[in-house]
């Protein structure tokens, strides 16, 4: 049976063409070099000015297991994952037959012909093309094949979607300028590809195509873990201490980068920045303690398990208040868990790490401008509150690729915080290091080698005058006084995002990547249920008072987060009223792949129908159908 | 009341003009003839002597007995009682951030051989240049007398329990580990602490100390490898200390082939004149041998037993700018606008 037989229906062009609102899944073997071609198709979508996203779902292997990269273009701006393939690029021979079975009938899949795959479905669009024969003849040496292969696909998705052989072309040589040889073979295999399909496709058009648009102009394409180093560079870090886990390895590394190119001394070559890869991630944050509490700016990132070996030091940061920027990259699960898959695992965990009573300031990124700003933010805050702050970012933020306008230079100088100065000592008469001086919480401190008398710092119990103590009304004091800074520190986090609709009589709650499936979500729920809904977008812990504000003027407010314990809705609780913690309701997604708007929108929608039932009812079911939504 | 007309004796003071009692400490609150008191009379002694100013020294501690002596010296020095077995790394931050200052951390067994030793034995291979001291008595005092992994193999614990796993040699483990200054010494030899310590405050680079200071409470006992009697009976000196510091102009006469001279990096003179005749001070191996051949023996060797003047140390490798790190301005570590745009345009 030849393919052809196996095609669906042309398509109708005119009428049935979906432009510019797709998503394409390529399924590689991890190591093959398919990054490349995946980054070139990505970006040539971006310069036809179309809003784009490209997410990785790789394994935690290096080389060898199945990986797949799905890239949404949609011309509203939707750049959440989305559930449903309408292209798949089946290059990998082991997962060829689950990828293609696990497609909605009416897609279309460009594969390597030797696998044939059209012959588990009549109800898709095959699009076979052989690769190795492609590849023998673009490229003599046969041990390069293996590299270059991958770019057919993009010469063959360049013809199908009418993406711009030009703009490939463009991104390809941005990617390779530095290797001529291997951007002259890529450049060659891309244009087979497209030959390819020109001679063998042209009569049967997919029914997406890409088309130029004026969406991304001036825009920039970044990871969030490169937007969140950025940010470390702009505020004037000098010590970075870490220990490489995924997904976080991504941000000091190019860190790294920046500073050995931005940051070395012009005068004498010398560097205005230490960095130290250490033995542990307890090591890592001792040394950003060690090096904050003589004064430098200093900064961590890690992920779940590595946080877990930093709640020792974080309960010290916090009580002997010393300033630390954390980054926590969230990866899924408990123990080792799914090191490359996303989630927002850790909110609840980190909002309390250390024994004891402990609150710490929690910065929630969610998109890669705020992995930049909020990184200049984070250390300004540590200092101002002498305090760890964790900036908690996920894998799908940190490392993949998302547009972004230009990040904006930081206007405002760097706040040092109150650091003990001959005026100051004059001003307040006695200095005790822990002693609440302006009635904020917050006490000046004195750095070593620096102006100032010296104290001992400690993480035993000690009295505003850092003396060691086990008096109970010197701990109660002290202890109570970092919850009157914590409160301070409430007024000055940054406002949520708030979206108020008049008529809406629903609420979201969300934060972070999640943010991206709700925007998605929100006009699901209006256009095809009519359900209008007002938003708050979470960007600090300690919670500010439009929370408060925000549920108070709604019936049903949904929180929706990535976990499976609802541990935002948790720390919600812990400061809301009886009547406003009765009309929430909790919306969970936790498989490890970034959350979609159609599972929001479905268990939303499932939840509204129930509250519409009558009365009598629904007033059981709304604290049922809480813990249901799960 | 008239005052009788007798001279006032000059002050005493140091080469900054600093008095002694500038460099002591908070009231200790040890037991009564604890080791560790007397360590921290000699830091004091060092310190002095060797005109250390006390507001340019770092000291910091993990937790135990031992770590909370460095309350108990240098009162004026910024002070930082850590966490258990993680000295080491806020040290690393610390000395990073300002490496004007001189670091001194002080340890104890268990904080140092069993929670710390992982921080420990990256702290020896990066060369950090801090003075290290452990505080060795073989036990945890706090928690009322359980052994360390520094006790010694068949020693006992004050209620007849035996130690039945062979210790850490903390000094072999350094060396190994690439420490450039490692000694050993014994809280009740004054002469033999002060001048390693002298010399450690002149050597840039981690300098091992491990110091067996008995404790009088759970381990003076018959039966203990830490106790007063004990120590005093088994220390075996590998070299004589003649420590002269750069500021005193002094020459040392010594006998070539029985002493070695070393010059510091500070530009003090070490002269090790040698007791152990195999002991080669600035041999790797000769050191380890010394070790190995008098634990075989029963007994411990003090001294200098490993030095390597001239290693480079972890601050110098990081190529920083003179300044300390944590007083550079905004204008220093905040790149320009036009770097942001530079970046933001590849971004494209």
């Amino acid at each position: 049976m030849a393919p052809s037989d196996l095609l669906a229906a042309p398509a109708d062009v005119s009428s049935q063409t979906r432009i510019n609102d797709f998503s394409i899944q390529v399924a590689t073997v991890n190591g093959s070099g398919s990054q490349t071609a995946n980054l070139v198709l990505l970006r040539s979508i971006f310069q036809m000015g179309v809003p784009v996203s490209g997410k990785n779902l790789f394994p935690s292997n290096i080389a060898g297991l199945p990986t797949w990269y799905t890239i949404r273009a949609n011309r509203h701006g939707y750049i959440a994952r989305k559930k449903e393939i309408d292209l798949l690029v089946a290059m990998n021979p082991e997962t060829g037959r689950d990828d293609v079975l696990a497609l909605e009938a009416g897609c279309a899949v460009v594969y390597d012909e030797t696998l044939k795959l059209e012959q588990l479905r009549s109800d898709l669009a095959f699009y076979p093309v052989p690769f190795d024969k492609i590849v023998a003849a673009v490229c003599p040496d046969a041990r390069l094949r293996r590299l270059v292969r991958n770019m057919i696909y993009d010469g063959v998705l360049s013809r199908l979607l009418g993406i711009e052989l030009a703009e490939m072309d463009n991104a390809l040589t941005r990617q390779m300028k530095k290797k001529a040889k291997a951007l002259a073979l890529n450049l060659a295999a891309l244009q087979a590809g497209f030959a390819y399909a020109n001679e063998h496709f042209a009569d049967r058009p997919l029914p997406l195509a890409v088309e130029r648009m004026a969406e991304t102009h001036d825009r920039i394409l970044i990871e969030g873990n490169a937007a969140a180093a950025l940010g470390c560079l702009m505020a004037g870090v000098t010590v970075v201490a870490w220990y490489p886990i995924t997904p976080s390895s991504s941000l000091c590394e190019t860190l790294i980068d920046y500073l050995r190119k931005y940051r070395m001394d012009p005068e004498t070559g010398k560097a205005t920045f230490a960095v130290v890869q250490a033995e542990d991630e307890i090591a890592a944050l001792g040394m950003v303690v060690g090096a904050s509490w003589a004064g430098a700016r200093s900064m961590t990132s890690t992920s779940g398990p590595g946080l877990s070996l930093m709640s020792e030091f974080t309960g010290l940061a916090y009580y002997a208040e010393l300033p630390a920027v954390i980054f926590d990259v969230q990866r899924v699960g408990p123990s080792t868990g799914l090191p490359t898959r996303t989630a927002q695992g850790d909110i609840a965990f980190a909002a309390g790490l250390s024994h004891g009573d402990t609150k710490h300031i929690l910065l929630l990124p969610a998109s890669v401008s705020e992995c930049y700003s909020m990184s200049t933010d984070a250390f300004d805050l540590a200092e101002r509150f002498q305090t760890p702050i964790f900036v908690m970012t996920d894998l799908d933020l940190g490392m993949n690729t998302w547009m972004a306008e230009p990040f904006p230079y930081p206007e405002a100088p760097l706040d040092r915080g109150k650091v003990l100065t001959a005026e100051t000592l004059q001003a307040i008469g006695e200095w005790g290091r822990y002693k609440d001086v302006d009635g904020d919480g917050i006490p000046y401190r004195t750095l070593p080698g620096q102006f100032g008398p010296s104290f001992f710092t400690r993480g035993s119990g000690h009295n505003a005058k850092a003396h060691y103590s086990e008096r109970p009304d010197d701990y109660t004091t002290n202890i109570d006084r970092l919850l009157r800074k914590f409160e301070t520190a409430r007024g000055e986090m940054p406002a949520p995002e708030v979206d108020l609709r008049p008529r809406a009589r629903v609420g979201i709650i969300a934060y972070g990547t999640s943010h991206w499936a709700i925007i998605e979500s929100r006009d699901q729920l209006r256009d095809e249920s009519g359900i209008e809904t007002s938003y708050l977008r979470l960007r600090a812990y300690p919670f500010t008072h439009h929370i408060g504000e925000f549920i108070d003027a709604h019936d049903r407010v949904y929180v929706v987060e990535q976990n499976r314990d609802g541990q935002m809705l948790g720390l919600l609780r812990q400061e809301l009223s009886g009547t406003q913690i009765g009309k929430l309701a909790s919306v969970r997604h936790y498989n490890g792949l970034p959350i979609d708007a159609r599972s929001v929108t479905e268990e939303i929608r499932a939840h509204e129908s129930r509250m519409s039932l009558p009365p009598e009812t629904s007033a059981e079911d709304a604290t049922v159908g809480a813990e249901e939504a799960v | 009341m008239s005052t009788p007309a007798v001279p006032i004796p000059p002050k005493k003071v140091n080469r900054i003009n600093l008095e002694p009692a500038t460099y002591r400490g908070a009231k200790t609150t040890l037991c009564a003839g604890c080791g560790h008191n007397a360590i921290s009379e000699r830091i004091i002694d060092a310190f002095y002597e060797m005109g250390v100013d006390p507001t340019r020294v770092l000291k910091l501690s993990g937790i135990g007995c031992s770590s909370k002596s460095p309350a108990y010296f240098l009162g004026t020095a910024h002070g930082f009682n850590s966490v258990h077995g993680r000295m080491p790394s806020v040290a690393t931050g610390a000395l990073i951030a300002n490496k004007t200052m001189l670091g001194i951390g002080v340890s104890g067994d268990g904080d140092t051989g069993a929670i710390g030793v992982g921080q420990f034995v990256h702290l020896m291979r990066r060369n950090l240049p801090l003075i290290y001291v452990v505080e060795d008595n073989g036990c945890y005092g706090l928690t009322k007398g359980q052994f360390s992994p520094m006790a010694d193999l068949g020693s006992t614990l004050k209620n007849g329990v035996v130690n039945d796993l062979p210790p850490i040699d903390i000094c072999a483990l350094a060396i190994e580990l690439g420490a450039t200054f490692v000694a050993r010494s014994f809280s009740g030899d004054k002469k033999q602490l002060l001048s390693i310590l002298k010399a450690a405050i002149s050597h840039k680079g981690t300098c091992m100390i491990d110091v067996i200071s008995p404790c009088v409470t759970f381990n003076d006992h018959e039966g203990s490898t830490k106790s007063y009697a004990y120590a005093k009976d088994h220390d075996e000196p590998v070299n004589e200390i003649s420590f002269v510091p750069f500021f005193e102009d002094i020459s040392v006469d010594y006998e070539e082939g029985s002493a070695t001279a070393v010059k510091m990096h500070d530009g003090s003179t070490l002269v090790l004149r040698k007791l152990e005749s195999s002991h080669n001070t600035t041999d790797k191996i000769a050191a380890m041998q010394t070790l190995h051949e008098t634990a075989r023996r029963g007994e411990f060797a003090t001294g200098i037993i490993y030095l390597q003047p001239d290693s480079t140390d972890f601050l110098t490798l990081l190529n920083l700018v003179d300044q300390p790190l944590a007083l550079l301005p905004q204008s220093r570590t905040r790149p320009g606008k036009a770097v942001l745009d530079e970046i933001m345009d590849k971004l494209r």
